[in-house]
């Protein structure tokens, strides 16, 4: 008798599947790939000055929407996409066959960071051809930005997994998610400058990974002489990424507790 | 033998019905069981044993408790109590083993709507990645008569295409134990007599079918053993042909003299149509002998169970 595929197999059928259905939704790929483009020209446009130590605003916001794009990929696509899988029925048809819940996870994460790697890649060329944006080039720079990107897409996603079981229904998702995301998005420095939000709100998002993401990818793509305008003068490079590994971790164990494929 | 006490008839006699049973292999066995949603009784108290290879039916009206029942076997749902094996496991046991049980059954659950973006071919190419075991591919599209769909994107299907794939994907896995929720609904009825045939052919391939359905004529078509259930209680579980007694149920014999129907009940029909012969020259008027249709058998047990608990 042969035994069944393992779980990473799975995983990866899963997560090729999950690509080409979404890919098949013509709207939403090209939405999610230019959108963060798209606004990073707006606020490109509308905000032409210089922060501080010769750093533009559009440098500023390509670090904001690279950020962005993970939590909106991430954590808003799957906690709205989850509970409308429940509801149509395809998570509780995965149930009823040998499917380990860790590879439909796996399947997840690779559908994220596909949709990551497309969007970032337009971010980047798009901001080097129009809007001066310059990539760094020390290696170490961007071990780094590998880094927070492999901690955000893991913890993007498993807190997206987490926070599917929220909402009551999948219609319902994304009255409930999208405002989180939007007001997060506000309070951690992916619109605004970070350091010029009201005192309390900064406080706030530094319990959040949002602002952590944010302020990593600038470490990457801002120069050394901007961390001085950061909040404690300084780039926190450990201190982000153990924030970031806290959250992932948080994440996987919420939502490998929490799962549930039908709603009983 | 005189002093044979109770005891030892009893052994006796689980001794012999142990050897009847070895004759089919059981593939689904429940007792007693319970399962409740606040003051609902949805299952009150089931027994069933389901043997290798039949066709077996859960016949009952909306809200009776079929899926329920069905979801507990397939271990979808939890039971407040009683006992379940189904292929020598627990369904509800989450740990080491469950995978292995799922590897042997197909479930098609109750209406889906998937938001199949994927074609017919690649769903099921894609599901068969699940199995240890899987059947081929391009075999299942064959079997469910959607040769000529396989490359349609499943959104683009009708109701009745939609529901073959359900089984394509129940089946892909080659279990040994099928379970159908409300196949058919909403099939008309050529479709509902091809969906027939590919079940039978499967049954005929050796799986265990285990179906619920709230029309008659399907369970009649295709079951060689029905329950029928109601408020969660098992009324009778028979062959469709002898249920509610059928069989020997007594036969209506009509016929017109004097310009009225005559009708009259009876265990001996020939013998009453022998009489009227000598009665009658040539052609008996009007003549009919009829039994008690399933659905008149059927109507009758779940309206005495509903006058029961009113």
């Amino acid at each position: 008798m042969k035994s069944l595929p393992n779980t990473w197999t799975m995983g990866w059928r899963r997560g090729m599947i999950e690509i080409r259905q979404f890919s098949r939704q013509k709207e939403s790929v090209v939405f999610t790939t230019l959108f963060p483009v798209i606004l990073m020209a707006i606020f490109g446009s509308v905000f032409t000055g210089e922060i501080s130590h010769g750093v533009k605003f559009s440098q500023y916001f390509l670090a904001g929407m690279i950020a962005s794009g993970l939590i909106n990929s991430g954590f808003q696509q799957l906690a709205i996409n989850i509970p409308m899988e429940r509801d149509d029925g395809s998570l509780k048809r995965l149930r009823g066959t040998p499917i380990p819940a860790t590879s439909y996870f796996i399947g997840k994460t690779i559908l994220v960071f596909a949709s990551i790697f497309v969007q970032v890649a337009f971010l980047l060329l798009g901001g080097v051809l129009f809007f001066g944006i310059h990539l760094p080039s020390s290696p170490h720079k961007w071990l780094i930005f590998a880094l927070i990107m492999f901690l955000g897409i893991g913890g993007s996603t498993s807190l997206g997994v987490a926070f599917s079981n929220v909402p009551k229904s999948g219609r319902g998702a994304s009255a409930v998610v999208i405002p989180i995301v939007i007001i997060l998005q506000f309070f951690s420095g992916v619109f605004f400058v970070f350091t010029q939000l009201p005192h309390w709100m900064q406080q706030f998002a530094s319990v959040l990974p949002l602002k952590w993401l944010c302020q990593g990818i600038r470490s990457v793509f801002l120069p050394d002489a901007f961390a001085q305008s950061e909040v404690t003068h300084s780039w926190e490079t450990s201190r982000t990424l153990l924030v970031l590994t806290i959250w992932l971790i948080l994440g996987l164990v919420i939502s490998i507790r929490t799962f549930k494929w039908n709603r009983e | 033998m005189g002093n044979c006490d109770e005891g030892s008839l009893s052994y006796l006699f689980a001794f012999f019905s142990s050897r009847w049973q070895d004759e089919g292999v059981s593939v689904i066995e429940v007792r007693n069981l319970h399962k409740s949603y606040g003051l609902l009784e949805a299952v009150d108290g089931i027994d069933l044993s389901i043997e290798q290879g039949e066709i077996f039916a859960i016949l009952g009206p909306n809200g009776a408790g079929k899926t329920t029942t069905v979801e507990i076997l397939e271990g979808f749902r939890t039971r407040n109590s009683g006992e379940v094996r189904v292929l020598d496991f627990d369904p509800q046991f989450k740990g080491k083993g469950a995978r292995e049980f799922r590897d042997r059954i197909g479930v098609v659950l109750q209406s889906t709507s998937d938001a199949g973006d994927l074609t017919v071919y690649e769903t099921i190419h894609h599901f068969s990645g699940y199995y240890s075991n899987p059947r081929n591919p391009r075999e299942v599209v064959e079997a469910i008569g959607l040769e000529e769909k396989k490359r349609a994107l499943v959104h683009t299907l009708s109701g009745g295409q939609r529901r073959r794939l359900d089984v394509g994907l129940g089946i892909v896995g080659n279990p040994e134990l099928l379970f159908l929720d409300e196949p058919t609904t909403g099939f008309d009825p050529e479709a509902r007599r091809d969906f027939w045939e590919l079940i039978r052919g499967l049954r005929d391939l050796g799986t265990t079918i285990v179906l619920t359905t709230h029309y008659l004529e399907e369970a009649e078509a295709l079951a060689d053993r029905v329950a029928v259930i109601n408020r969660g209680k098992i009324l009778e579980i028979d062959t469709p042909a002898n249920l509610g007694d059928r069989s020997t149920s007594l036969a209506r014999v009509q016929w017109e003299a004097h310009g009225e129907i005559q009708e009259q009940f009876t265990d001996q029909p020939t013998a009453v149509i022998g009489k009227l012969m000598k009665e009658i020259e040539g052609e008996i008027p009007k003549l009919t002998v009829s039994r008690a249709t399933l659905e008149d058998v059927y109507l009758q047990m779940i309206s005495e169970s509903d006058g029961e608990k009113k």
